[in-house]
């Protein structure tokens, strides 16, 4: 069994109200930072190595240190709980389960950055856990650790909880950061960046739910400890949600130093795939990066075992690599086809697009349009190099990373998978019916596209 | 009358909506009360048929004293708040990969077939409509949907034909309580 940082009291009953919570050790990191100066705390996180788990991966104690706190203005926390990155249920599985941990690591958290006013923004879909934590926050009131002067410390914070309404561009900091302004979440052009120039037009920092979650036992035990666990630069645990063909789906933690082999195949994690089929691909770090051939999966392009870490992970580029991301792990077996995944993806992408910047709103919906054509049997050959050269113009070319988003997983559909893109073009009438692999998978058609092709 | 119908005049809201508005507004600073305009909206959404009016619009504008424009381009932008009457019960099904590869499609082509609608038409009883949405998180739990406030997750075809049901005996609860 790995070790467990934030899940160790996960089955503890009751676990969710404040008594439970508070007798099991729960709030002891405030009582321990308020002893503590702002940067005693920051150096702590520092040393942990923790880096964000929302996806990006920068280092939290770093991201804390950028935070302006010369020009005296206020500051603010807000922890980012919009978790709409599709393949990622994590966030939520904490929240629901341990709402106190949240407001613990908005506290010590706070401290650190010395803010006065915090709040965790939350995807409106959640709207039964945004009651969980707004009971969850009245307790902590209740029990003097919120509002002014926390267990006679001197030290006041306030603590709200707020939701936003279906949009996943609001995950993006500085479109969550417009829409908890109350206005469209459209996202800001950086820099400045939100550490100088945030909410309100105040130095803030926005974290991820796992993130801050993680803080208070880095408090209790030391970042040295925190370090000790995992490989690199890659320290402590890591949330992964698991779905898709496999055996047991779920949110699992895991020390960031198993393999990828050990998560997939383990009856401690995904029990391996759900029926006798074979594993097709995988998306390993939420539908934004880049999707995997299952040869690339266990091993890297060099032959090496791959790991569950940010390194190796990436290990090999774009090229024949992908990412840890959020830690959406999504798993196909042979019964599922790319063109019509990835033209979900686009969809998603096209649907979601803030539609600020020309590149990411007319592409995202031309990447679908050619996508739906080729997944339903009207492509053609030349429609797989048009999606090459759009998605190629999206990257890097918009305001935020919305348009990479939707690019990267197009391009690693066609770099690996370009053989299942040509054959729904030149086999129409075989991928009529959505289903077509589950019928015929790739194996039993593939000698199909050895023979010359008749359409050019 | 149907809201749909409803002048500014005749959109009131209820006193315990008034003091929930109050306490949203108390946790933003002065001068940025503007701040709890997407969850008062999710709280004048349920108190009014599940949608957005523009009289109940320009309302929301009053109450927080901003303009009515800064509330439809909110409105306008996210896809929870209807603009339009929708269904009693309108089922949400995830449409995102992680559901599809668990035969959320098949459910979704089951549900409207056996209430004889198309996706986002309303049955003629006003009852019931069946939506695609974008991932809910949920993924390891698919095929889901979202009813109200709820998640439905783990769905096959019984579980649908029972929560129909229920919907009809009025057994479900669409919101979620503090
Ligand atoms: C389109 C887009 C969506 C995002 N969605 C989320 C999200 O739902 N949750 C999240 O924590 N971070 C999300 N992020 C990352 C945030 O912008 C930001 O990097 C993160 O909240 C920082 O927290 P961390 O450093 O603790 O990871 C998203 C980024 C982009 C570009
Ligand atoms: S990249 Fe897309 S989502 Fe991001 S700001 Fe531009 S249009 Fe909006
Ligand atoms: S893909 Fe359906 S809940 Fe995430």
């Amino acid at each position: 069994m790995g070790r467990k940082i934030l899940l160790e009291h996960i089955n503890v009953p009751g676990i969710a109200g404040y008594e439970v919570y508070r007798q099991n050790g729960g709030y002891r990191s405030v009582e321990k930072a308020l002893k503590m100066t702002p940067n005693d705390i920051v150096e702590e996180v520092k040393k942990s190595g923790l880096r964000g788990r929302g996806g990006a991966g920068f280092p939290t104690g770093m991201k804390w240190s950028f935070i302006d706190k010369k020009s005296g203005r206020p500051r603010y926390l807000v922890c980012n709980a919009d978790e709409s990155e599709p393949g990622t249920f994590k966030d939520r599985y904490l929240m629901e389960k341990l709402p106190h941990l949240l407001i613990e690591g908005m506290i010590t958290s706070s401290i650190a950055l010395e803010a006065h006013l915090s709040y965790i923004y939350i995807r409106g879909e959640y709207m039964w856990v945004y009651r969980i934590l707004e009971k969850a926050i009245n307790e902590a009131y209740a029990k003097g650790w919120l509002g002014k002067n926390i267990q006679g410390s001197g030290f006041d914070l306030d603590l709200y909880v707020t939701c936003g309404a279906g949009a996943y561009i609001c995950g993006e900091e500085t479109g969550l950061i417009e829409s908890l302004e109350g206005k469209r979440g459209n996202p800001r052009i950086k820099p400045p960046f939100p550490a100088v120039v945030g909410l309100y037009g105040n130095p803030t920092v926005v974290n991820n739910v796992e993130t801050i979650m993680d803080v208070p036992w880095i408090l209790m035990n030391g970042g040295e400890e925190f370090a000790k666990i995992g490989i690199g630069k890659s320290t402590g645990t890591k949330l992964i949600s698991a779905s898709g063909h496999i055996k047991n789906p779920g949110v699992y933690e895991i020390e960031l130093s198993i393999s990828v082999e050990e998560f997939v195949n383990s009856d401690e994690y995904c029990g391996g795939m759900y029926s006798d089929r074979p594993m097709k691909a995988c998306v390993p770090g939420g539908s934004s990066v880049p999707i995997l051939p299952a040869e690339l999966l266990f091993k890297t392009a060099k032959g090496e075992q791959r790991m569950m870490t940010y390194e190796s992970m990436s290990d090999g580029g774009f090229a024949t690599g992908s990412m840890i991301g959020s830690g959406g792990f999504i798993v196909y077996d042979d019964t599922a086809c790319v063109v019509r995944n990835t033209w979900n993806f686009a969809r998603f992408y096209h649907h979601e697009s803030c539609g600020q910047c020309s590149p990411c709103r007319e592409g995202t919906g031309w990447m679908e349009k050619i996508l739906y054509r080729i997944e339903n049997g009207y492509g053609s050959q030349s429609d797989i190099d048009l999606l090459w050269d759009i998605q190629r113009k999206i990257e890097g070319n918009t305001i935020c990373p919305l348009g990479d988003a939707a690019a990267w997983p197009v391009a690693a559909a066609i770099r690996h998978f370009r053989h299942e893109f040509e054959y729904h073009v030149r086999y129409p009438e075989k991928i009529k019916d959505r289903k077509h692999f589950e019928y015929e998978p790739w194996e039993k058609v593939k000698h199909l596209m050895a023979k010359e092709s008749v359409l050019v | 009358m149907a809201l749909a119908e409803a002048g500014p005049e005749q959109i009131v809201f209820s006193e315990p909506l008034m003091k929930r508005i109050e306490v949203l507004k108390s946790h933003f600073p002065d001068g940025k009360k503007k701040s709890a305009l997407l969850t008062v909206l999710h709280e004048v959404q349920d108190e009014h048929e599940d949608w957005l009016s523009v009289p109940v619009m320009d309302k929301v504008a009053e109450v927080l004293g901003i303009l009515p424009i800064e509330v439809y381009e909110v409105v306008t932008f996210y896809s929870m708040y209807n603009q339009k009457p929708v269904g009693k019960y309108v089922f949400e099904f995830c449409r995102t990969s992680c559901c599809v590869t668990r035969g959320v499609e098949d459910l979704m082509d089951y549900t409207c077939q056996k209430l004889g609608v198309g996706m986002n038409e309303i049955t003629a009883d006003g009852m019931f409509q069946v939506k695609g949405v974008e991932c809910l998180g949920a993924c390891g739990y698919a095929p889901m949907m979202q009813l109200g406030d709820f998640y439905h997750e783990f769905l096959s075809k019984e579980k649908v034909d029972t929560l129909i049901d229920d919907c009809r005996a009025g057994k479900v609860e669409k919101l979620s309580k503090v």
